[in-house]
């Protein structure tokens, strides 16, 4: 029937390959089979699922990783490549300080849900959550050692938790009634950093006065010191990390700049943000950079090692990016399904580290369902006190905000006081709710 | 001892104002625990599931599906167990009600400090929470709720007592000369709208159901035959609009509340012969009934308005048969690559209409009137136009030109579950360049559909039939339907749309003209 000879325009057949959509092309060695390619094999129509358009970016080439997505180590012959003073560290990393990562990975995952929960329930006025996030924050974190000082921006959580920040000192600040919240110099962790990218300055202006105090190079770990600034891959397009990545490494300031590149600044991708890997920046500004996998906590955990060894040492800044993934919104304000696909996050829900790492611990021997349930258990009783503490909260006077202005008494600020506690008192009663009908 | 908690409306976002209950996840009665969904709302930004603050049993819901209620507003009504310690501020509030004669100002200043629930900094409560000041209240005496700040100036004589047509502060401190001296301002929440409305509006729209903080149906005012009708229906008299004089609930009241309550069923009146819908208040003669206009019905509107007034809408119709189709779905139906999707003869209408956009790509383009210009989209997001319990909704398939006939049928799959469950999110539903609606499913030839905003075409896919057939000279049994496809006149010429319904048509009528075209 079909006699018309239909003008077959080769032009138009193929439409873009969904392979395009891999960041930076290379899709290298598929080290972490996942379970969805392991079937890959039988069918050709299954073969589609292999070129799913969520590649794992860890698996660009250079990127350090130990334990794959499902568990298992990496084999030894995929880690030649890796730094020796890395494969060290990682080699050095006893059952003990799995266990220990793995806690709080779980404890903070679930402060984090019931953060969240308490903000749908109108007890906190926003959160930003860290979940998916937890090995790039709590391997890093941990390669701390007390002196050192960190510089998170607002996602921090789980570094403020092994920084031994009661996480409860949290929530103040997001429910509105206080501007800080904990005492950085008593933790080395400094209070969080809502402007974008802003507080990479501060770091390295920190990092710079441990210079001036000779707390670097003497080779005496009980006094070398180095600061760490947390930010994430939308903050390296701000002007300000780009000049502290220049002061740093012009003065070799001892300053570990930890990139969490969770895929999303708010709604816009890596892919649109850079054209090259993160990493690679940093050998533009002459600083030596790693790529690793953020959802490995052994990989984070000995990267983070080796790149606080050499700021300390005096040797200059390292930048480390962190491949990991916002499994949440940016804040609660922000609805990721209105730019993001279900199957983006099943992908990566896939590469979860926590149930890496539990994989891990049980494959290995290294820890029982026994210590798992524990942990589960301890989870839901600090939730338990989160959500008590939180509901407890009080209101300060506003007088507080003069409380802070300077450290010591100021006549000035004393004078101001006075007058905004008459002109308070000019009111009839405390500044009360008027909605009755709210409580 | 059990105390009743009431869950405000919070913000989730930052600074909003409102949200529309979607769907209540809980029913009175159920036990619910901390941090359970109880509630999906929808807000400017997002639909989001709330969480249950309390272990408890749910008591009341406050407001209804598909209405809009400002942050703030009581929306559910949950019984706990009294535990120390647990039940946190809000059980201030219910402490305080049962205590009764206890002062106003002492509870409200304990609740402002005792972590009362926040509920969405930068709404309309804020700038009212101010008293008055001092030497400025005595001179301004001009509306009523002015003048009651004026007297709040001046040395207390118990101003709020004198208003007696406030219902609630009467029953609370029947004592006018109460030694306390209470704080006048801010009565707690007159169960009436009617009296008092400076106070009323300094609180929340009239629009909810509910505005008193109490715990018990003590304050509200009816008499016994309406509180026993009230009880006998299950009505909490305080969720009752009190229309009576000096906000006595009346029983017409309560029936009226009864009825709103009701779920849709059908009715029949005096002189029908055959029953009506009966959902929604019922007008005075029983002839009409009114239903509030719920969001997804609402957002349907203004999107066909805004379609049929701005593109001017043209539809072509072609009659195809479609045979064998329907052999490849029988096909495809035995295939074990497909074995656990469900094939349909809209996967293949879906497919062929992909291929017939990949063919003449200037369908797919949007009209930028602002700009005056013509936006070409180089992917497809398939709509499908999907039936669901909330009203019609148009999900997308991103990317289908990229994606393989079993992973399109993953993916309507998918959608189609998503919709009907009444889950899908908003972006699931935007940016989509093309649509499908399968009128076919109910049995219908055809129609002429209209555009989904912001797409320039639209494919209806008519009801397959049996039907009589010239085939190879004879006339035989085949399989036949109608398909019409309506375009944006601004930008797609008669021309074009023709000959995109004349490709969709030819691939449905010999399926392997997508091997030449694929």
């Amino acid at each position: 029937m079909e006699t018309d000879v239909e003008q077959v325009d080769a032009s138009t057949v193929d439409p873009v390959p969904p392979a395009d959509t891999t960041p930076f092309g290379t899709s290298a060695t598929p080290s972490g089979t996942t379970p969805a390619a392991a079937d890959a094999t039988s069918t050709p129509a299954d073969q589609s699922d292999t070129a799913v358009p969520w590649p794992d970016p860890c698996e660009v080439a250079g990127t350090i990783r130990f334990v794959a997505p499902e568990g298992s180590r990496v084999p030894e012959a995929m880690l030649a490549v890796v730094d020796p003073a890395v494969r060290a560290e990682a080699d050095r990393l006893t059952g003990e300080d799995l266990r220990a990562m793995y806690r709080d990975m779980v404890l903070v995952r679930e402060f984090d849900r019931e953060a969240t929960s308490l903000q749908r329930q109108g007890e906190l006025g926003l959160w930003p959550e860290c979940r998916g996030q937890e090995a790039a924050q709590i391997g890093s974190g941990s390669a701390l050692r007390p002196r050192d000082h960190v510089f998170p921006s607002y996602r921090e959580h789980g570094v403020a938790h092994v920084r031994g920040v009661d996480l409860r000192e949290l929530l103040p600040i997001f429910r509105g009634i206080a501007q800080g919240g904990w005492d950085p110099v008593a933790h080395g962790f400094h209070l969080y950093t809502l402007v974008i990218g802003s507080h990479t300055l501060h770091a390295t202006g920190y990092a710079m006065g441990i210079q001036r105090d000779g707390d670097v190079g003497t080779g005496d770990p009980e006094r070398d010191r180095a600061v760490v600034a947390y930010f994430g891959d939308g903050a390296t397009a701000q002007g300000d990390v780009n000049e502290a990545f220049v002061f740093a490494s012009t003065v070799s300031a001892p300053v570990v700049f930890f990139c969490q590149n969770n895929q999303w600044a708010i709604s816009a991708p890596t892919t649109v943000q850079t054209t090259v890997p993160l990493v690679d920046r940093g050998a533009g500004f002459g600083i030596r950079a790693f790529r690793v996998d953020g959802n490995d906590v052994v990989a984070v955990r000995a990267v983070t090692e080796v790149a606080l060894e050499h700021a300390r040492s005096g040797a200059g800044p390292v930048l480390v990016e962190a491949v990991t993934y916002r499994m949440g919104a940016h804040t609660t304000s922000d609805d990721p399904t209105r730019y993001r696909e279900r199957a983006e996050e099943e992908a990566w829900r896939r590469r979860d580290p926590i149930d890496r790492l539990r994989t891990l611990l049980l494959a290995e021997g290294l820890a029982t369902q026994e210590f798992l349930d524990g942990v589960d258990g301890e989870a839901r009783e600090l939730a338990a006190a989160v959500r008590t503490y939180c509901r407890a909260l009080t209101k300060p006077p506003a007088t507080v905000m003069f409380d802070h202005a300077y450290a010591a008494a100021h006549p000035l600020v004393a004078e101001e006081r006075a007058w905004y506690e008459e002109y308070a008192a000019s009111f009839d009663g405390p500044v009360a709710s008027s909605s009755p009908s709210a409580h | 001892m059990p105390q009743l908690q009431r869950f405000a409306l919070p913000d989730v976002g930052e600074g909003l104002t409102e949200a529309d209950i979607v769907t209540w996840r809980v029913a009175v009665g159920d036990t619910v625990a901390v941090n359970d969904v109880i509630v999906e709302i929808e807000t400017a930004k997002s639909l989001v599931e709330l969480p249950c603050p309390w272990d408890g049993v749910v008591r009341e819901l406050l407001v209804a599906e598909g209405q809009t209620v400002d942050v703030g507003t009581p929306i559910l009504v949950v019984e706990t167990e009294d535990a120390p310690g647990a039940a946190g501020g809000d059980a201030g509030a219910g402490a305080a009600g049962a205590s009764g004669g206890t002062s106003d100002g002492a509870s409200d200043g304990e609740q402002e400090t005792s972590g009362g629930v926040l509920v969405g900094y930068g709404t309309a409560h804020a700038p009212t929470a101010r008293r008055p000041r001092r030497h400025e209240g005595a001179g301004s005496a001009a509306s009523p709720a002015s003048g009651a700040a004026a007297s709040v100036a001046a040395p207390r004589p118990a101003p709020v007592t004198a208003r007696p047509a406030v219902p609630v502060a009467a029953a609370q401190a029947p004592a006018p000369a109460a030694p306390a001296a209470p704080p006048p301002a801010a009565p707690p929440a007159p169960a009436a709208p009617a009296p008092s409305a400076g106070f009323a509006s300094a609180g929340h729209g009239p629009s909810a159901l509910v505005s008193t903080p109490t715990s018990s149906g003590l304050h509200v005012l009816a008499k016994p035959p309406v509180r026993k009708l009230a009880k006998d229906l299950g009505i909490d008299l305080e969720t009752v609009t009190p229309s009576g004089p000096g906000g006595i609930v009346t029983r017409d009241d309560v029936i009226s509340r009864a009825r709103q309550g009701e779920a849709r069923t059908l009715a029949t009146y005096p002189g029908d012969d055959s029953p009506w819908l009966a959902d929604g208040v019922v007008s005075a003669d029983g002839r009409q009934t009114r239903v509030p206009v719920k969001s997804v019905r609402r957002r349907t509107a203004e999107a066909m308005v805004a379609s049929a007034f701005t593109a001017p809408h043209v539809t072509v119709f072609h009659t195809a048969d479609v045979t064998h189709t329907m052999k490849l779905v029988a096909r495809l139906r035995e295939d074990r690559e497909f074995a656990d999707v469900r094939v349909t003869p809209l996967l293949i209408a879906a497919k062929a209409l992909i291929l017939a956009i990949r063919r003449h790509p200037e369908i797919s383009a949007s009209w930028d009137e602002e700009r005056q210009e013509i936006v070409y989209k180089h992917y497809i997001n398939l709509g499908i136009a999907a039936a669901t319990p909330r009203g019609l909704v148009v999900p997308n398939v991103k990317n289908a030109h990229a994606i393989t006939l079993r992973e399109l049928a993953d993916a309507l799959a998918v959608l189609t579950r998503t919709a009907r469950e009444g889950r899908t999110q908003p972006g699931e539903m935007s940016d989509g360049t093309v649509t499908i609606t399968n009128v076919g499913v109910f049995g219908i030839d055809t129609g002429t559909p209209i555009l989904n905003p912001g797409e320039s075409a639209i494919l209806a896919f008519g009801a397959i039939t049996q039907q009589p057939w010239v085939h190879h000279g004879k006339v035989k049994p085949r399989w036949v339907t109608q398909l019409a496809l309506s375009f944006d006149h601004r930008l797609v010429d008669g021309e074009l749309g023709a000959r995109v319904l004349s490709d969709v048509a030819r691939v449905l009528e010999d399926p392997s003209r997508g091997l030449v075209w694929g």
